[in-house]
């Protein structure tokens, strides 16, 4: 094997420019799909960390009526907080979110949103909180205001900026409706879009208190070392991995997009490598008669021909690894910029992506071009086969 | 064995299919050549000089009848078993050479030897000592593009006789060559042949060969008109010249 290997290599060395473009070619392919599936792996984990450390924690209970698509469920989403979920937040394993739904006026506009309680001395999510807590806001609390946060996007939809202040209307657990001013006391800029866009943010007691739900939640958030606490009747664990599913999904249609990138990148480097073959057979076709006259049999000849397409893409790998390994490091450490429009992806992006490359990414990529090579490689080369020893030597082919 | 038969042929027939009829090619040719011997077809175009080195040379089965050579019948030989013999036992020289490419002469004539898996040591020496046969030593790294046509066949006579065959099957080896170049491939040849006792045979319609030859078989239209002893066999010390005659004894 050794041996055609290394006859192999010679004779593809030997072809020159020829070799050399399929094998730049190749290697594009090579750096397109590691940089590319990098880059979704990198988006994917983003998103992923960023949504466990700000919304999800280590998993969720949600009311049995809670249905996140349907904002009709909110009104009957919540209930008390069940003695071992309460457990858990006595011990500051878990935090409990109240989800109800209500009106802002901002500059005479009127803005559905979500109005959503919470500890604001919780420690279990990365999430500004603290500045609801009433210490903060004793003055605003005196005037009967409420301290509100509210994420970036939320304060550029609605024209809003810290101090301003703006009506809010909400219906209570009798289903009257109730309205007073609340001030912003805090705009966080987060990725994660699913506790921004539509969202104010005020405290846990003073949400029910507001509501009349004393003691009641939509969502348990549990911390990320908490990951189920049992089965509770009327709530339902919701487990990462479950929380997690939209994203992969999202994530998973974004590969499946720019698969058909590789897939043209990779067809056209299959398509220089199958001409080069079928050329190479046709052009050195006195070649394998004299290997043949010298003893090589048909299959050892067929071998030698497919190693020496397959070497291509040997060649690609080193060929990207030359210039693909610094401007994937490149890339790795320095990040890539992220357009605004990527907000509309629906899930959480930062304004800079680091791709993640793995062991396994580059193996399997460099796996994958190396197999479908050595297939487009042997293809031509069955021709072979066919091949009498005699007509080669003359230079024909049968 | 000295006179030990090295190939036979018995009632031996080719047809290339063609039309309804098919061209005949070699028409019940019965030959034995022995040990040693340095023969050559002759005869015009189409008489069936080179269908029946290629079927000697298994590179090719015939319609009918049998070729024996090394004690197997080439006709009920597989693909790989025919590659075997002839990467084992017989040595071929083309017409136009043949040589690879993208190899220097030391590569090409060590190619049948990694073919044969012999060990770079040994294959190192005996690829010296071919192209000394030759006298293509000094340009071992040249590739065939550097070197003149005399050189390169010289180099497919070192590649066909580096694996020291029983068999070396020459077809039209001097057509592209010069008459000097000629007689010299022609000197080395008969060398080899007389210093190994290689079995040349020789497929050629070109005098400078016949006049070498110490067996002419003559062939019109796939049958063996002739077959004849020459009486008058070169002498090498009167052929070669003084330094060469030197190297090869």
């Amino acid at each position: 094997m050794k041996l055609y290997f290394k006859l192999a290599l010679r004779n593809l060395l030997a072809a020159g420019l020829r070799t050399w473009l399929n094998v730049i070619v190749l290697s594009f392919a090579f750096v397109a799909i590691i940089w590319s599936q990098g880059l979704y792996r990198g988006m994917s984990r983003h998103a992923a960390q960023a949504m466990t450390e700000v919304e999800l924690g280590g998993g969720q209970y949600w009311h049995e009526n809670f249905d996140p698509y349907n904002p009709l469920t909110l009104q009957e989403a919540h209930g008390p907080v069940p003695e071992p979920l309460a457990q858990l937040i006595q011990e500051g394993k878990a935090t409990a979110i109240l989800i109800v739904q209500g009106t802002l006026y901002p500059q005479g506009r009127f803005f559905p949103v979500l109005i959503k309680g919470i500890d604001p001395r919780q420690k279990i999510l990365l999430f500004p909180s603290r500045y609801l807590e009433l210490s903060r806001n004793l003055e605003l609390s005196q005037s009967g205001e409420i301290p509100a946060l509210i994420g970036s996007r939320m304060a550029s939809t609605c024209g809003l900026k810290i101090g301003d202040t703006v009506t809010l209307r909400w219906r209570d657990k009798r289903g009257a409706f109730d309205a007073r001013n609340l001030t912003i006391v805090h705009i966080m800029k987060t990725s994660v879009q699913s506790v921004d866009q539509g969202q104010v943010w005020i405290s846990l007691d003073l949400l029910r208190e507001l509501t009349g739900l004393e003691g009641e939640a939509t969502v348990i958030t549990l911390a990320k070392d908490v990951n189920f606490a049992g089965a509770v009747p009327g709530w339902s664990y919701k487990s990462l991995d479950f929380l997690l599913r939209d994203i992969d999904e999202v994530i998973r249609g974004k590969t499946i997009g720019a698969s058909i990138i590789y897939f043209v990148l990779l067809s056209l480097a299959m398509l220089a490598i199958f001409d080069t073959q079928v050329l190479s057979i046709w052009r050195r076709r006195k070649e394998v008669g004299t290997l043949m006259a010298l003893g090589m049999t048909r299959a050892q000849v067929i071998k030698l021909f497919t190693i020496e397409g397959a070497m291509h893409s040997v060649l690609a790998a080193v060929v990207a690894a030359l210039y693909g390994l610094p401007l994937l490091v490149f890339f790795a450490r320095k990040g890539l910029g992220m357009p605004k429009a990527v907000d509309s992806y629906g899930f959480a992006l930062d304004e800079r992506i680091f791709p993640t490359y793995s062991i396994g990414l580059i193996m399997g990529t460099v796996i994958i071009i190396m197999v479908i090579t050595t297939m487009v490689s042997f293809l031509p080369t069955r021709r072979i086969a066919k091949l009498k020893p005699t007509e080669a030597l003359r230079g024909r082919i049968t | 064995m000295e006179n030990e038969i090295l190939i036979e042929t018995r009632d031996l027939v080719k047809i290339y299919p063609m039309g309804r009829h098919g061209i005949i090619a070699l028409n019940k040719v019965n030959l034995v050549f022995r040990k040693g011997e340095f023969a050559g077809l002759v005869g015009p175009s189409g008489s069936g000089k080179t269908t029946l080195l290629n079927i000697i040379g298994s590179l090719d089965s015939p319609t009918s009848g049998s070729a024996i050579v090394l004690g197997k019948k080439v006709e009920e030989l597989s693909h790989k078993e025919a590659a075997r013999l002839r990467n084992k036992n017989i040595g071929f020289i083309f017409q136009t050479f043949n040589l690879l490419p993208h190899y220097t002469a030391y590569e090409n004539v060590e190619f049948p030897l990694l073919l044969l898996k012999i060990p770079a040591s040994e294959r190192k020496r005996r690829v010296m000592q071919a192209l000394e046969w030759v006298r293509l030593a000094d340009r071992f790294n040249s590739r065939p593009s550097q070197l003149s046509g005399g050189e390169c066949q010289r180099v497919a006579i070192a590649r066909a006789i580096v694996k020291e065959p029983a068999i070396i099957l020459a077809d039209e080896p001097t057509a592209n060559l010069d008459a000097e170049n000629s007689h010299n491939i022609l000197q080395i040849m008969a060398g080899l042949n007389q210093q190994l006792r290689t079995t040349f045979i020789f497929a050629t319609h070109d005098d400078k060969v016949i006049r070498y030859l110490r067996r002419k078989i003559t062939l019109f239209d796939g049958r063996v008109v002739k077959d004849e002893i020459r009486e008058q066999e070169r002498k090498m010390d009167d052929t070669l010249p003084v330094k060469e005659a030197r190297i090869l004894k």
